[in-house]
């Protein structure tokens, strides 16, 4: 008689149910705790509407309110400013803003000047950059400098990788960033209070 | 079996019945013999060789700071940056144990890339030490986590920032990038949250994956045994007593090298400590002492200066770069058809991959923000197969031919530069000369096993080269 026993079926069979169960009960813990790092409620919960006071935005100047923990730049461009868009149409990868980053371009808004119609002149956008994130700093100054082309038209240049960005935000050709800044959607209040995250369909 | 305890004489000392006693009941002695104290390393080490010893050493100053800094940072976004300055200014010696720990973040990869550059020389990672080279490459992995986690606690803007860049780099992968990096984040952007979570890995998690992770690799080592530059099996020639002949215990003969080799690093660490910590901006970099601001990104932006070979490679890949690496991988498949008796299951396998990956660099597909985030990955990972991508019948650099010296001198002179570049500004000329590293760094590897057995290679002898000192 050999020391090997005969597997008993019936032992064998509740072995697997009890570890089956046990495993279930592994994983519905592991599944809690990796839910932990969801965002929570109160994260979800921040992220109103801002309204910005743009009386004092004076023609070239910019002002960087915070939404949603976000940059969102206001920038008041000038004529010539304005005129550099048409320069660089055929240099900037997606000119008509086809592809989105986190937004869609609203519809109310202009497909080159990013804007809106009324408003032409004044340019609301997300300042992060759609490659890793970082928040492009201005470069409003056209012409040669350093890290950026000769014939530079005025911009936003990204410090990380390098991206740039014309006056209405879109990227150019060739550079790490795919997309073009996002504009949230936002109304003008009166001629000189707008909100943003929020229109008049509602809040973003 | 019953519990049979050795029995000692009576007048023994009371030292060695109190040894007996726990022998007899864990294996005190027996873990010490094997893993240092009858531990027979070969004789002919050399000055590459203290790296372990030292990299061993940088853990215990970093685990023993960290637990002090613990005591007095607060994890939180709101206090965080003045809770480091408060260790710096008012809490007595403060400054000193937070010194020791930032400097000693840098000296570990330092440490550790010195470590690793050995095993490219001596073949250290080749049959049978692949275990011992792939536990080392998980420590560096862990290494690089645990160094970024802690980066975030300063609150600074380069912390800040750093994060977001890092975070925002498993956006880039298709359909579940975005949520993933929420996720990491717990929050949209990168908040309190965040640096609560990554307190918690920088503090606990990755430290005790870490000392796992060493304890095998030193297990495994001393299992194996140890290589040396001659890359030769110091056990294929035992002595009479069973010891390897060319062996010598590391206990007393490399306990008091490497007691020589620490006082040496802890002269220069102390220097930096007490002279350079800041090492011109290269161990603690000037932004983080700004505190963080979510709304502007510094000028210039650069990780800590031991993750920018990779960072390098990541910011090499544009869209312009993806035409050169898919001509790359069709040139790397058909020197693969052509040259290699690999079974045909597996060459179309590879040409398959390969197929999909050009495919995925089309203009309109995926777009060079994820692929660089591969290649940044991919130049790290590439590490982990050194063992089976490397042909050459001899392990040590001594006995290869001439030009394979050359070889690593290429290839040691890329991996600065892409390091050197990394930490500056991005430029055109910049970006041409990293693209063309990052191209010699993945050709160092992929094309490996052709060069790797290549030229005439040199008689390697039987016994290690020594001479008595």
């Amino acid at each position: 008689m050999s020391n090997e026993k005969q597997v008993d079926s019936g032992r064998r069979g509740l072995l697997v149910a009890t570890c089956a169960a046990g495993g279930v009960a592994g994983l519905a813990t592991a599944g809690a705790l990796v839910s932990t790092f969801q965002p929570s409620e109160r994260a979800k919960a921040a992220g109103a509407p801002v309204e910005v006071d743009i009386s004092a935005l004076k023609p070239g100047e910019m002002t960087t309110v915070e939404w949603r923990g976000k940059p969102v730049w206001i920038l008041k461009r000038t004529p010539e400013m304005l005129s550099s868009l048409a320069k660089t149409e055929d240099k900037v990868a997606d000119p008509e803003s086809k592809k989105p980053y986190t937004m869609e371009l609203p519809e109310y808004c202009d497909k080159q000047t990013r804007s809106r119609k009324e408003h032409g002149d004044l340019l609301i956008a997300v300042g992060i950059c759609s490659h890793l994130g970082c928040s492009p700093g201005s470069k409003f100054q056209p012409g040669p400098q350093p890290s950026l082309p000769d014939d530079w038209q005025g911009g936003f240049l990204c410090p990380c990788h390098g991206s740039t960005f014309d006056l209405a935000g879109r990227v150019y050709k060739n550079k790490p960033a795919p997309q073009n800044l996002d504009v949230p959607r936002h109304m003008f209040l009166s001629d000189t209070k707008i909100i943003i995250g929020k229109d008049e369909k509602g809040e973003a | 079996m019953a519990f049979v305890e050795k029995k000692l004489p009576a007048d023994a000392p009371v030292v060695d019945k109190a040894l007996n006693w726990v022998d007899s009941r864990f294996p005190l002695t027996k873990l010490w013999n094997d893993q240092w104290g009858k531990y027979y390393a070969p004789k002919n080490f050399n000055f590459w060789y203290i790296f372990g010893s030292l990299a061993m050493l940088v853990l215990v100053i970093q685990i023993v700071t960290g637990i002090f800094l613990v005591m007095h940072y607060k994890p939180d976004a709101t206090l965080a940056f003045a809770s480091v300055e408060y260790i710096m200014r008012d809490v007595p010696w403060g400054w000193l144990v937070r010194y020791m720990h930032s400097t000693g973040a840098s000296a570990f990869f330092i440490v550790v890339y010195l470590h690793m550059a050995r095993a490219f020389m001596y073949g250290s990672y080749r049959k049978p030490r692949e275990l011992i080279w792939l536990f080392g490459f998980a420590i560096f992995l862990c290494l690089m986590a645990e160094a970024f986690f802690g980066y975030l606690l300063p609150w600074g803007q380069m912390s800040y920032w750093g994060a977001q860049v890092i975070v925002n780099l498993f956006g880039a992968i298709p359909f579940i990038g975005p949520d993933l990096s929420l996720w990491i984040r717990g929050d949209y952007v990168v908040s309190d949250a965040t640096l609560n979570r990554f307190f918690s890995f920088h503090v606990i998690a990755i430290p005790l994956v870490l000392l796992g992770l060493v304890m095998a690799h030193l297990i495994a080592l001393h299992e194996v045994g140890s290589n040396n530059p001659d890359g030769i099996e110091i056990k294929e020639n035992l002595g009479p007593d069973g010891h390897p002949l060319d062996g010598v215990p590391s206990h007393p003969y490399y306990t008091f090298h490497d007691i020589f080799g620490v006082t040496v690093f802890l002269t220069l660490f102390s220097a930096v400590i007490f002279f350079a910590p800041e090492m011109g901006g290269y161990f603690l970099e000037y932004n983080n002492f700004i505190p963080a601001d979510s709304l502007k990104t510094p000028p210039h932006i650069a990780p800590t200066w031991y993750f920018t070979p990779f960072y390098s490679i990541l910011r090499a890949t544009t869209s312009e770069f993806l035409f050169v690496i898919q001509a790359g991988i069709a040139a790397y498949v058909g020197l693969i058809f052509l040259t290699t008796k690999l079974p045909q299951m597996i060459k179309f396998a590879i040409a398959g991959a390969a197929l999909l990956a050009i495919a995925g660099m089309m203009p309109g597909a995926l777009d060079a923000k994820f692929w660089g985030v591969v290649l940044f990955g991919g130049s790290v990972v590439i590490l982990a197969f050194l063992p089976w991508i490397d042909l050459s019948p001899v392990k040590s650099i001594r006995y290869r031919p001439d030009w394979h010296k050359l070889v690593y001198i290429v290839f040691a002179i890329t991996f600065v530069t892409l390091g050197y570049l990394g930490v500056q500004p991005p430029s055109p000329i910049r970006e041409r000369i990293s693209q063309v590293c990052a191209i010699i760094y993945f050709s160092f590897f992929l094309l490996m096993p052709w060069w790797s057995a290549m030229g005439t290679f040199k008689p390697v002898p039987k016994r290690v080269t020594f001479t008595p000192h």
